[in-house]
């Protein structure tokens, strides 16, 4: 094992051989175990019909770009966040509004439904995260109740609460991502590591997981021990800023979208990307990723307005869902894997099954 | 027109140290546009065609660029291709000879190509002065092709409006602008009318028209030089009253590597060396096998029962779904591993009353206390760690869970100061106790049997 160089004497430029030396011992030693490819092994898997998905709701209402959505445990109640300010509550089957939150700042980034369904957090260019406690009474007006929560020095590009009312999670711009109490607003955790922009991050799905995945625009995705802050593992493969990030349904692997027009997936356990989704003809940007209840699809929005199907095991593109008429900024399969939602600059949101 | 300035970025090649998010897209849409371009490698044709009494020059037809994106990009389907194309022609880089609205038809539609010198890579934030100029130059001229839309005669009125008090100026520089495209060739002149106008119908696009020229804020803020004056189109001197890019964040400046940066560094790499990985043929194997597991659940890829709710409006799948009575396929989920079966709370509940029926239920409980334990808010942290020692672990503990001497010390040194993952190394240890002997015995009890099987329970009336 090399030296720790914490010796006095020893110069910026030793460390930083040292660290070079490390890195490619290291990729060395990854390489070993590179044995064959994920779309190799998958040949022998039997092929996907063909998918026939169609857009089948339509929600009308934001006056700007939608932003951000997330799904209610409900697996038909949404949030949805817009630039004009406005977060909605919407019972997606029924295209109902069911609450309108009006925000002070424009450009919401971020919403999250809590997993009790009895509150939103949502955030953005205001640098904070708030929680919103939704109320029975239609005529209450809940930006009164909103309650300031994370509190970061750049803007929150994503939140989430944890396995409970009783805590979020959020990333920055300010590059660091940290876990918060929801009731005393305190800070319980923070993550450095990033030396940029983080824009997204996942939490692990297992039930006894303790851990989270981030991207930003170090092009790094880091994942991360939510009890002592530690960066555990990091991945440099994308040419650029990391939009999305989100875990495989074991909580084995995760897949990354970027702006360099690719989507890549990682194995944890062997510590590298396993696979690239990208095609010639795919040159904008990606910019957020969804996987099927079984992992076997990877959808992908992009900025030039389309969604991908990619078949995660065989690496290939398995439909294009053409429909939005702007950017795709937001993807998410809803929480019993019946339907894809999407959120886009042209101000809609649609639901596609 | 200014296009005379070759200073202003003829070329088309920005300046290096700006590569935002948006230049990537740029510079592969420009690698596109210069191939097809090029007649000699493969290119499109690009022809002078006759209309009735005038000759079009330099024009090339929607269906070719169609062909060209098919056959060049590995492009299947003609639908795909004619979004991309449109796209192409959304920022500004193509654009119909005949229309303001910029797409790609696959017909005979005829299309120009862009002057590198109003490519969008040449970070053109074009200011209201010079819209005006322009259309004042517009009305100016006389031909009938040339008249203004409806829309850009009411941005005109506007304009005139906006800047009534140096309208005059505005005038000048019209006239100005006239004068010069007088001496151009006629052939000449028609191409660089034409960019012109494509050039602002990007940054004024047609009501209704997506406007490509719009930025995502969280990107904004990375522009090495965000004050810098902004360029006229027409060579307007700055007065000084342009505004700045609209979305400047306070960008933090990027800190230099220190020592202790590396340090971090080298410490992360050694125990990313001493990790154990698996080989990708095994977790391919893995990835594979877990996947194939779940496909018979997954909406998107196998027919679900009765239907999918969204497809028709049914909502009988999720009424069984919440009901007493888990179907056979759910249940058969809980025995892929205790994981499953504890993620659902049916499934949690089985394995509770088989437990109960055994009298062995206090790891199970155990572990479901931890887990509601880190749910909670940080002020009851402290009360409910202690609850839980005095129930669970603590001498004569009503529900006393078997605990190894190791985990014991641990826990009970973590309660010195409780936090919400002091019995983390517990529950793992339980977790795994459960694991291996009681959740086996579970899949092979009668009460999973019963609901595996759906065997009907026999009612003993007496």
């Amino acid at each position: 094992m090399a030296c720790q160089g914490l010796q006095k004497g020893e110069t910026l430029e030793s460390l930083k051989r040292e660290s070079e030396t490390l890195k490619k011992k290291l990729e060395e030693e990854r390489n070993k175990l590179n044995d064959v490819e994920l779309h190799q092994v998958a040949e022998k898997v039997e092929a996907l019909g063909a998918l026939s998905m169609k857009t089948r709701r339509v929600l009308k209402g934001h006056g700007n770009k939608v932003l951000c959505m997330d799904w209610c445990k409900d697996k038909r109640r949404m949030v949805s966040s817009s630039q004009d300010g406005k977060v909605i509550v919407w019972d997606a089957f029924t295209l109902n509004k069911e609450h309108g939150v009006p925000l002070p700042c424009t450009w919401v980034l971020a919403c999250a439904y809590a997993p009790s369904g009895c509150a939103i957090a949502c955030g953005g260019l205001d640098n904070k995260c708030s929680v919103v406690p939704l109320s029975l009474d239609k005529n209450e007006n809940l930006a009164a109740k909103k309650k300031s929560v994370a509190m970061h020095t750049n803007y929150v590009s994503g939140c989430t609460f944890t396995s409970s009312d009783m805590q979020i999670l959020t990333s920055s711009g300010d590059g660091t991502c940290a876990l918060w109490d929801v009731e005393s607003g305190q800070l319980l955790q923070s993550f450095h590591g990033h030396t940029a922009d983080v824009l997204s991050l996942d939490l692990a799905p297992s039930e006894t997981g303790n851990t989270f995945v981030s991207g930003g625009c170090d092009m790094k995705a880091n994942v991360w021990d939510m009890r002592s802050g530690q960066n555990i593992q990091s991945f440099e493969n994308h040419e650029s800023d990391i939009n999305c990030v989100k875990y495989y349904p074991s909580g084995d692997a995760f897949a990354s979208a970027s702006d360099d027009a690719t989507c890549r997936f990682y194995d944890l356990r062997a510590d590298r990307e396993v696979a690239v989704y990208q095609k010639d003809s795919i040159i904008f940007g990606a910019s957020t990723c969804d996987f099927s209840l079984s992992g076997r699809l990877l959808f992908a929005g992009y900025n030039d307005y389309t969604i991908n199907v990619w078949d995660v095991l065989k690496g290939t593109r398995a439909s294009i869902l053409f429909g939005h008429e702007n950017r795709v900024s937001r993807v998410r399969v809803s929480p019993d894997g019946t339907a894809l939602a999407s959120a886009s600059w042209d101000s809609t949101l649609r639901i596609w099954a | 027109m200014a296009e005379g300035s070759k200073d202003q970025g003829g070329t088309g090649t920005a300046d290096p140290e700006e590569d935002s998010p948006n230049m990537i897209v740029y510079r592969k849409i420009e690698d596109i546009v210069t191939r097809i371009q090029d007649e000699k490698a493969g290119g499109v044709a690009i022809r002078t065609v006759k209309s009735f009494l005038s000759k079009i020059p330099s024009v090339v037809s929607g269906a070719d660029i169609v062909q060209w994106l098919m056959k060049n990009l590995s492009i299947e389907d003609p639908a795909e291709a004619i979004h991309l194309g449109s796209l192409i022609a959304a920022h500004g880089y193509i654009f119909p000879i005949s229309d303001h609205v910029l797409t790609l038809k696959d017909d005979g539609t005829l299309y120009r190509f862009q002057s590198p010198y109003f490519w969008p890579s040449n970070c053109w934030e074009p200011e209201n002065t010079d819209y005006a100029i322009y259309l004042c130059k517009r009305t100016m001229q006389n031909k009938a092709r040339l008249e203004l839309a409806d829309y850009e005669a009411e941005n005109l009125a506007r304009l005139q409006r906006a800047f009534a008090r140096k309208w005059e100026f505005i005038f000048m520089q019209a006239e100005a602008q006239v004068k010069i495209d007088r001496k151009k060739d006629k052939a000449e002149r028609k191409i660089l009318d034409s960019q012109e106008r494509a050039f602002w119908d990007v940054h004024r696009p047609v009501p209704g028209c997506v406007n490509t020229t719009e930025m995502d804020i969280r990107k904004c803020r990375r522009e090495k030089n965000p004050h810098r004056v902004k360029k006229s189109v027409y060579g307007v001197p700055d007065d000084g009253q342009s505004q700045p890019s609209p979305v400047h964040i306070s960008s933090q400046p990027t800190r230099k590597t220190t020592k202790e940066d590396v340090q971090k560094e080298i410490t992360f790499l050694n125990i990313q060396l001493d990790r154990h990985c698996m080989k990708v043929s095994k977790v391919a194997d893995s990835l594979m096998s877990y996947t194939e597991q779940f496909m018979e659940y997954d909406p998107f890829v196998s027919a679900i029962e009765p239907s999918n709710p969204w497809i028709s409006d049914d909502a009988t799948f999720w009424d069984l779904e919440a009901s007493r009575e888990p179907t056979q396929q759910r249940v058969k989920k809980w025995g892929f591993s205790l994981e499953e079966a504890l993620k659902d709370p049916a499934g949690r509940d089985q394995f509770l009353k088989f437990l109960e029926s055994e009298f062995s239920s206090e790891n199970l409980r155990f572990w479901l206390a931890v887990q509601d334990f880190k749910r909670r808010p940080l002020h009851e942290v402290s009360s409910r760690a202690q609850e839980i020692w005095q129930e669970f672990l603590a001498e004569g503990a009503p529900s006393s869970i078997n605990l190894d001497s190791h985990s014991y010390e641990r826990t009970s040194q973590n309660l010195k100061d409780p936090g919400r993952y002091s019995y983390e190394d517990a529950q793992e240890h339980i977790f795994k106790l459960m694991k291996s002997d009681s959740y086996a015995r579970f899949l092979r009890s009668n009460i999973y049997q019963d609901l595996l099987l759906a065997r009907k329970k026999v009612s003993c009336i007496h």
